[in-house]
């Protein structure tokens, strides 16, 4: 900072609107914190997402990655903690106003969650009908060119998810997570359980549907291979904070021995595998 | 001594608190049901799946209901010579207890169980959560119009099993008992006052929605995969059993102990 005032304190009310040339980071997450009973997942978390932006969270299995995704898109209450969407607290909002702001936002599970009583077209429009952007015929050959951007031929959309192998599931998945054409995807462990080809399959479809919707993506992997292709910069989770963060060219030089150990994959290091809870 | 105090206080503690989140379940559910979109697919879906699959097994557990009554209270009655009061029993004890208790059981056992499992599988594979990142709230896409539907086809359930339990008392009766038919029908109606049928209506409405309630209230809050939800499921059925039962007493004791 270059202000020359010594000390000058805050101005205590409103926030001073943000310069023009300076928007408001698309996701920022201050002092995040979630417990499940006695279990601190979330702790204090910070977190800033500039728009158009590929980021990769990583970090071990437990380390409250899906938490932290789910407590953005609102699916779980933080204990405490803000969550801003383009400058905007969600927490503070009505249930409208939310629920308005998260038909901006896509999401892929990570086991894909189809529902398997509908067939694959009525799945991936499944948000547009719901908003009845679409009717029902028209959903229909929607699904289908929606389908084809995820390299899915026309008869799949008249499949069960049931009858699909993992890869085309998780195709299918991500087709009905870019249906709405969302500004900000996230996107949850997509290669877990794909074989590697595969998984670099539905990396680079990621990467190209994120491009071409000119979307915000906010991705959650342990599998640093896909981390590299689809991040434009790299956080790690652990203990419930984020403890580094760089651009993804850095991943295999970070300079800080918990990344290291993890990109890395030693088993011995800072970070102790806690066996039990 | 007072491990024991403590352990009856973390009971009924536990036990109203379930109560809470039961009754806050339900009322948000209503809330929803008052407030578009309303699901109409689903809707039908399910009217079909409670009214019309359930029919045969509802239908069964009637017919032998009402024969069963016939010869029993004809057996029991023939001690006192009131072998007369068999159309009555059988069309009484159709109307205002066995048709809405045994269909409830019966609904409760076939579709509170599908509907805690069915909602508990998409629970613990996430499609709950996918159902409200597509602009979908799952109290509107599942609850309701389950709770809707069951409300309105248990007493449609139990029209028919009134019917074909008194059709079962009349075939023992008539074929086997040796009374007339004539006079069998006579005697089925003669004392037969709509205030019976309406309060067996009013508990299976009354059961239709705590059998739907207790599947989506088990389903919605299931964990920890595949046993999570086969624990939902036997919660869902035993707890709309005993509710059932307990509501029953309630109801009859509304209608009739005045
Ligand atoms: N609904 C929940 N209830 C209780 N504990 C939970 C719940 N969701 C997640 N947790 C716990 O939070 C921790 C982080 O989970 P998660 O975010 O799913 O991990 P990951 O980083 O592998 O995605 C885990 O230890 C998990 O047991
Ligand atoms: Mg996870």
């Amino acid at each position: 900072m270059s202000a020359p005032a010594p000390a000058a304190p805050m101005p205590a009310a409103p926030m001073p609107a943000a310069p023009a040339d300076t928007p408001p980071p698309k996701i920022r997450v201050r002092g995040l914190t979630k417990r499940f009973g006695p279990k601190l997942v979330l702790d204090a978390l910070d977190l800033d997402l500039p728009a158009r932006h590929s980021l990769v969270v990583i970090g071990g299995s437990g380390s409250g990655k899906s938490v932290l995704i789910k407590c953005i898109l609102g699916l779980i209450e933080p204990d405490e903690g803000a969550i801003e969407i383009d400058g905007r607290n969600v927490l503070a909002m009505s249930r409208e106003e939310r629920e308005a702001v998260n038909a901006h936002m896509g999401m892929l599970f990570q086991a894909g969650a189809l529902f398997d009583s509908l067939p694959v077209w009525e799945n991936v429009c499944f948000g547009l009908l719901a908003k009845n952007e679409i009717g029902r015929c028209a959903a229909r050959e929607k699904a289908v060119e929606i389908l084809s951007r995820v390299g899915l031929t026309p008869d799949v959309a008249a499949l069960y998810p049931a009858e699909l192998s993992g890869g085309m599931q998780k195709r299918v998945a991500l087709a009905r997570a870019i249906a709405a054409q969302p500004d900000i995807i996230f996107f949850d462990e997509p290669t877990t359980g794909l074989d590697p080809i595969m998984g670099a399959i539905i990396d680079s479809l990621i990467v190209d549907c994120v491009r071409r919707l000119g979307a915000t993506a906010f991705s959650i992997t342990h599998d640093m291979a896909s981390a590299k292709r689809i991040a434009d910069s790299v956080a790690m989770i652990f203990k419930g904070k984020i403890i580094w963060r760089g651009p993804s060219a850095e991943i295999d030089h970070p300079g800080n021995p918990y990344v290291e150990q993890f990109v890395k994959g030693q088993k011995d290091g800072p970070i102790q595998m806690e066996v039990r809870r | 001594m007072l491990d024991m105090l403590a352990a009856v206080g973390r009971g009924t503690f536990g036990f109203l608190s379930t109560i809470g989140t039961v009754a806050l379940f339900a009322a948000t559910a209503l809330g929803h049901s008052v407030r578009p979109p309303f699901y109409w697919r689903n809707f039908i879906r399910q009217c079909i799946d409670i009214g019309y699959f359930s029919l045969p097994v509802v239908a069964l557990t009637a017919i032998f209901s009402g024969m069963v009554l016939a010869l029993q209270s004809y057996t029991g009655f023939a001690r006192f010579s009131a072998e007369g009061a068999v159309a009555t029993v059988v069309v009484l004890s159709m109307t205002r207890e066995l048709g809405p208790v045994l269909a409830g059981l019966m609904v409760a056992g076939r579709i509170g169980a599908a509907m805690a499992a069915e909602i508990g599988t998409m629970r613990v594979t996430d499609q709950i959560d996918a159902l409200t990142t597509l602009s979908t709230n799952p109290f509107k896409y599942l609850v309701v119009p389950r709770l809707v539907a069951g409300t309105l086809m248990l007493p449609l359930l139990v029209l028919v099993a009134d019917i074909l339990g008194v059709m079962g008392g009349f075939l023992v009766g008539t074929a086997k008992l040796g009374f007339n038919s004539g006079a069998y029908m006579a005697r089925t109606w003669e004392y037969l006052e709509a205030e019976d049928v309406v309060s067996g209506l009013v508990k299976a409405a009354v059961f239709g929605f705590l059998v739907a309630l207790m599947g989506c209230y088990h389903g919605y809050r299931s964990r920890g995969g595949a046993q999570g939800v086969g624990a939902a499921t036997t919660n869902a059925v035993v707890s709309a059993s005993i509710l059932i039962l307990i509501f029953n007493y309630i109801i009859t004791e509304l209608f009739f102990a005045r």
